[in-house]
């Protein structure tokens, strides 16, 4: 799915979050958002699945199109929006229940009532996210005694198991050791080949490993986007420069 | 100055023995209440025999006095069972409306004006109840045309035990993290079902510690009880007839009796006593086990864990006066 931003300008009440971003974001590619905190690209992410329409006295104009489809048109329905373009947090938040159950969650909210198609998407799902052979064994476990890399692989299963089109991803390893963070790496490679995925990260290493695309935000205003090798080996704004190179943020 | 360390020190110690003392005069008195009860109510169950005590017939003035408190003990039952249906109905889907479904400026004015219904002194909620659902009851719902009884009874006390129902609840959703609530939203789920499929179960033995705390509340209120139930002592066959609860009984009898039917009315207090304690241990039981639970996932997950809706000892303070 192409996700297609013009002339995007948000306001938390009456400050200004994002202005005025341009963007395209090719199907089947990982896409980097980077920037210093406060610059608008949680933000900006949370927007394609409009998750920001939870937030009081939030304002957007602009206009938003996914796979062609005007996400803020009045006959869009939201909660389809968001099965489609599912969403992984900052901070692991598996529910209070047993894994399987937080596989099945999606499935069943749109109504999946058979036990073996469950059991085949909760299978298929953690399958996909690389974690099955982990928890195999213990799918009736609360998904609360986890360790946090495998909570927040076990929060991209659940994701899947929607069948989204577009995974967001706001800084999906920051809460993790290096070894959690190499293998959710690792799982977002595998998966550009079937999902459009957007992540937000702090660590410009991890752009560069995983992106092919980046877009550097800064003060609400998306300064450079381009192949992910072109804006750090040659960045055509300062700012971007000065960033990448590690002389603020 | 040795002569004002000195007398620091002396008043250090006073001060301390007086905390104990004010401290120990709770155990005390929870201690003595009990010997009270049992050393009364005890040797007299045993003289009149458990069959002839949880037998039917209550006549302790009669010639042939019979102390039997089965009918007020199933009364009482009933009446708490049905209270707390009507509380933990009508308590649990407003704590939920005011969760997330109605306007955030209508959330305060709605609890507080909750929050004072749990101030009325319950005399006045029996008034209430004797002028105004009584006779509703009487002329509109009842088919036998007595208004008194256990679903007049049930109704008072259920709106008695509204405001514990609904803060305590309210309170536990609340201490469910907010995270759970956007990751269900972010997999497509409405808000009802957000609601009810994430935060309610996350939110279940708050809920539960609230119930227990309302039945505890209804199987011993007293006043507003006597106003509305009828308070004959027979067997409840129907909601809408006079029968009498266990506590009732107590206040109705305790001015004017002497002698055994005054240990009677001792022995039913006994009776009462224990369904306070199963109550109350089976609260404390259900809050720890919620603490235990927090106390390992903390653990595991190091400091940042959120507890996931504690009790509040406030509510629980206020809802067991
Ligand atoms: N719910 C909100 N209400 C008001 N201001 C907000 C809210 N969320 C974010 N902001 C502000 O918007 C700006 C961008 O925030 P955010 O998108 O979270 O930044 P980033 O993810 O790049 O660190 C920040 O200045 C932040 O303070
Ligand atoms: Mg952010």
């Amino acid at each position: 799915m192409n996700i297609s931003v013009r002339n995007c300008n948000l306001w938390y009440g009456d400050f200004q979050a994002l202005k005025n971003i341009n963007m395209d974001i090719s199907n089947r590619e990982v896409t980097a958002f980077i920037g210093p905190s406060g610059c608008g690209k949680s933000t900006f992410l949370k927007i394609l699945n409009r998750m920001n329409d939870l937030v009081d006295g939030c304002r957007i104009t602009g206009s938003f199109h996914i796979g062609g489809v005007d996400i803020f048109d009045k006959s869009t329905d939201v909660n389809l929006l968001r099965k489609k373009v599912g969403m992984v947090f900052q901070k692991p938040n598996p529910f209070p229940m047993s894994i399987y159950d937080n596989i099945a969650f999606a499935p069943r909210t749109f109504g999946v009532r058979k036990k073996a198609e469950l059991d085949r998407i909760v299978e298929d799902s953690l399958r996909r996210a690389s974690i099955w052979d982990e928890v195999k064994d213990r799918l009736k476990k609360s998904a609360l005694g986890m360790s946090g890399g495998q909570q927040q692989r076990l929060c991209i299963a659940r994701a899947l198991a929607a069948n989204p089109d577009i995974l967001l991803m706001d800084e999906p390893t920051s809460a993790l050791d290096p070894i959690s963070t190499g293998k959710i790496e690792a799982l977002m490679s595998e998966l550009k080949q079937e999902l459009t995925i957007v992540i937000v990260t702090h660590n410009m290493q991890q752009a560069t490993r995983i992106a092919d695309k980046t877009a550097f935000f800064y003060l609400g205003e998306l300064i450079e986007y381009d192949t992910t090798e072109k804006l750090f080996s040659c960045p055509t704004d300062r700012r971007t420069e000065n960033y990448i190179t590690g002389r603020f943020g | 100055m040795k002569s004002i360390y000195g007398f620091v020190h002396v008043r250090e110690k006073l001060m301390r023995g007086l905390f104990l003392a004010c401290a120990l005069f709770s155990v005390v008195a929870l201690a003595t209440i009990t010997v009270f009860l049992l050393a009364n109510g005890l040797p007299f169950i045993a003289e009149i025999g458990l069959g002839e005590f949880f037998g039917t017939r209550w006549a302790p003035l009669s010639d042939t006095p019979a102390y039997g408190i089965l009918s007020m003990l199933v009364a009482s039952l009933y009446v708490t069972a049905l209270s707390v249906l009507i509380g933990v109905g009508i308590g649990l889907l407003t704590a939920i409306c005011l969760y997330k479904f109605c306007p955030r400026w209508l959330v305060s004015p709605i609890r507080q004006m909750v929050n004072l219904l749990s101030g009325i002194p319950s005399v006045i909620f029996g008034l209430f109840g004797m002028t105004v659902i009584v006779p509703f009851i009487r002329d509109y719902i009842s088919p036998s045309g007595v208004g008194y009884g256990i679903l007049s009874s049930a109704l008072v006390l259920g709106i008695m035990i509204l405001p514990t129902i609904v803060s305590v609840s309210l309170d536990a959703m609340q201490a469910v993290p907010g995270s759970y609530f956007e990751g269900a939203l972010a997999l497509g789920s409405t808000r009802e079902q957000a609601t009810f499929r994430v935060m309610l179960p996350a939110a279940k033995s708050g809920i539960l510690a609230g119930v227990v705390l309302a039945v505890g509340r209804a199987i011993g209120e007293t006043m507003a009880v006597i106003m509305v139930v009828g308070n004959s002592p027979e067997m409840p066959v129907s909601l809408f007839q006079s029968v009498r609860t266990l506590t009732a009984n107590i206040a109705l009898g305790a001015t004017e009796m002497k002698g055994d039917p005054e240990r009677a009315l001792i022995a039913t207090g006994v009776v009462l006593f224990v369904f306070t304690l199963l109550l109350n241990t089976s609260f404390s039981l259900l809050k720890r086990d919620k603490t235990e639970k927090d106390d390992r996932k903390s653990r595991r997950k190091g400091k940042n864990s959120t507890p996931v809706a504690p009790a509040k000892p406030g509510s629980a303070k206020e809802a067991q006066s």
